[in-house]
């Protein structure tokens, strides 16, 4: 018998729950410099997500799936992106969205139920959140093949869950990716449950990462809740897949704070003591902990910090309060570029049926 | 100027679209090397090189959803399912996708992509290779489906279908794709979407078709009028959205409509036509409206699809059951 392949996944974590080192930081990522954005924009996210359920229990917005315990992948994640490429986001992450320029505004307006939430003023190019499961691993390739195509130096970035790595979109996608050589990156954020089926039940697989071997190419999978791991594993894939390399799967392993959704009730299906032990684990902490070791954090700042996104995530409230709903015909006004004849009775109907007279 | 059928009119389309615009590309299964199973995409490859004519994988939901991604970035995608029997994964994508992606970003977006399939029946094709299911697409809001029925309309819709910025299924019914020729001039010229196209005029009796069966039904026509019978044909070619004027204004004319299509009758696209002209020609009807369409069975293995393809003499039957009535 003769090995004619063998596959080995490394695992990546630079900060520890207490925050401190277990490896040697590369300098770059070891500075106050690199770190403080990334912790942040989790705290901005943060305080948007608890807007964001304070809202909905009082009936004004819709139905969110929050982000708790999951913001050092996306802070890390939409950081270690240029302006120029291309997020194909799934619906928690937020703080890669708020990175990329997407408005704190702008996501409360999505979750309200308005389509105007996903008509980024910044990113042009990013796609909206994708609801269904993994479908968009096949717009991430699609945008990559278009971006190779075209010989331009942009990476397209996909973001799913542990869930989505079941998903044939997402197999068809990887493959696709590997056989091309595509600049893309999976980010696969396994926060252990989907819905209530948890990781151990969703894949025989040891590592989601490995998936990646099956497609060809590399999988590396991180401590999802150490900011410094997530952003050296994106560094490294991104330029890898800028520089022709090709694609990147990262499995960054985190933990679900909260239920599903605002519609779900985590309580049903796993133990509040499993919560409680990955709360130890929360990114938001070690993060701290880890600047204030480099004395640069301190109870000021963050009073400071705490201070500025409660006003920037009020500000965005407010002016997503005082957005009045879209007029009847925008269901039919960027339906096509240009409505077609047989539709013009119907939008005319529909303005006369919701209208006051 | 050469003659040419109507697989030879897609392909001469697709090279004429990709020669105007370096934005598209075509992409499916076998399209490259082999140049497509029915040689749509034949010659592309050494034309325009395999940066541009993409052999994909097999795998249906990423043809669609891969197509997705391209035309997001502003690629105008043309993508071949090999056969309409394996489109059906790409339903997702469809619905979930294509279909929405420039009213969910309220236009930040959009979806240029051509989904390219051979449907219909009546070639002795293997299981799943025979039915004909446009009626699933065109319920679809935000999605354009459109059919040609012969060489020179197959260059012109599907010119147009490229050009369109919004996504387009394109139905290409394969047993005609070598029945007749046609000189076509390649020019560029593209037909319109959403319009139906009058294929004869006439006074008694409206006929309402598309794809293959506008071929039975002209020569339906053909008798009638040897009886006497003056029908009128109309090729819906877009089916979705539905140009229900067209045919409202030849069956107030008419005062009869008979529509054929190949697919199964109920929630077929000629439950939505016989609706639209009960709600806005009723007055105008002197007959019901009939339909010969294939029936709310599995589409049969070839050695029964006869019994179940629409043809002239059922055609010309219910015909004549309506010039009876009134």
């Amino acid at each position: 018998m003769t090995r004619i392949a063998e596959f080995a996944v490394e695992y990546i974590q630079f900060l520890d729950p207490a925050g401190k080192p277990t490896q040697d930081i590369p300098p770059h990522l070891a500075e106050a410099e690199a770190i403080t954005p990334m912790y942040r924009l989790m705290a901005l996210t943060r305080t948007f997500d608890a807007k964001a359920i304070a809202l909905q229990r009082t009936g004004q917005l819709g139905t969110y799936a929050s982000s708790l315990g999951q913001e050092a992948i996306g802070a890390a994640v939409g950081l270690a992106m240029r302006q120029d490429d291309v997020l194909v986001p799934s619906y928690r992450e937020q703080a890669a969205q708020f990175a990329r320029g997407v408005t704190l505004e702008e996501l409360f307006l999505y979750w309200s139920g308005d389509e105007r939430g996903s008509r980024y003023s910044g990113p042009q190019f990013d796609f909206p959140i994708s609801i269904p499961i993994a479908t968009q691993s096949c717009h991430a390739v699609g945008a990559a093949a278009a971006i190779k195509l075209r010989g331009e130096p942009r990476v397209v970035v996909e973001g799913c869950g542990d869930g989505a790595t079941s998903k044939g979109d997402f197999y068809e996608s990887l493959n696709l990716a590997g056989v091309w050589h595509l600049p893309v990156v999976f980010v696969v954020s396994n926060n252990q449950w989907a819905i209530s089926v948890p990781r151990s039940r969703q894949s025989g697989a040891k590592t989601l990462a490995q998936k990646a071997f099956a497609g060809g190419f590399e999988g590396v999978q991180v401590d999802g809740n150490d900011p410094v791991a997530v952003r050296f594993a994106m560094d490294n894939a991104l330029e890898r897949a800028r520089s022709g390399g090709g694609p990147t799967l990262v499995e960054a392993v985190t933990y679900r704070l909260q239920d599903h959704t605002t519609a779900d009730d985590a309580s049903r299906y796993r133990d509040a003591e499993e919560v409680e032990t990955a709360k130890q684990s929360d990114p938001m902490i070690r993060t701290r902990r880890y600047l204030e070791s480099l004395q640069a954090w301190g109870d000021e700042d963050e009073a400071a910090l705490k201070e500025e996104c409660g006003r920037r995530v009020q500000e965005a409230v407010e002016a997503y309060l005082a957005t009045p709903p879209e007029p009847p015909e925008a269901m039919f006004d960027s339906l096509y570029a240009e409505l077609p004849g047989a539709l013009t009775g119907q939008r005319a109907e529909a303005i006369k049926e919701n209208s006051d007279g | 100027m050469a003659e040419v059928n109507l697989v030879e009119a897609v392909n001469m389309a697709l090279a004429r679209a990709m020669e105007e615009d370096d934005n598209v590309v075509v992409l499916g299964e076998d399209v490259g090397v082999n140049g497509g199973v029915f040689r749509a995409t034949v010659g592309l490859l050494d034309r325009f090189g395999k940066e541009r004519v993409m052999d994909t994988p097999l795998a249906e939901s990423l043809i669609a959803g891969m197509s997705i991604g391209m035309a997001a970035m502003g690629l105008k995608p043309v993508a071949e399912i090999q056969f309409m029997g394996f489109i059906y994964p790409c339903v997702d994508q469809l619905v979930c996708h294509a279909s929405r992606l420039r009213n969910r970003t309220r236009g930040r977006l959009g979806c240029p992509m051509v989904l390219r399939a051979p449907f219909g029946g009546g070639i002795h094709a293997p299981e799943h290779h025979s039915e004909s299911t446009e009626a699933i697409f065109a319920h679809i809001p935000g999605l354009r489906v459109v059919i040609p029925s012969s060489p020179s309309r197959a260059y012109g819709l599907l010119l147009a279908a490229i050009r369109d910025p919004d996504p387009v299924i394109f139905l290409e019914p394969k047993r005609i794709y070598r029945l007749v020729r046609q000189e076509v001039p390649d020019d560029g010229t593209a037909l319109p979407l959403d319009v139906c196209f009058t294929l004869r005029e006439g006074t008694d009796l409206t006929l309402v078709t598309w794809g293959a069966m506008v071929h039975e039904t002209l020569q339906a026509a053909d008798a009638l009028a040897d009886q006497g019978i003056s029908a009128e044909v109309i090729d819906v070619a877009t089916v979705k959205p539905l140009d229900a004027e067209s045919i409202l204004i030849s069956v107030e004319k008419t005062g009869r409509c008979v529509i054929v299509h190949e697919a199964a009758r109920t929630a077929g696209m000629g439950a939505e036509i016989a609706a639209r002209l009960c709600d806005e020609g009723l007055l105008s009807l002197m007959a019901p409206v009939k339909r010969v369409t294939g029936f709310d069975t599995v589409m049969p293995l070839p050695r029964s699809e006869h019994y179940y393809m629409p043809n002239v003499k059922r055609i010309l039957k219910t015909c004549r059951e309506l010039v009876d009535y009134a």
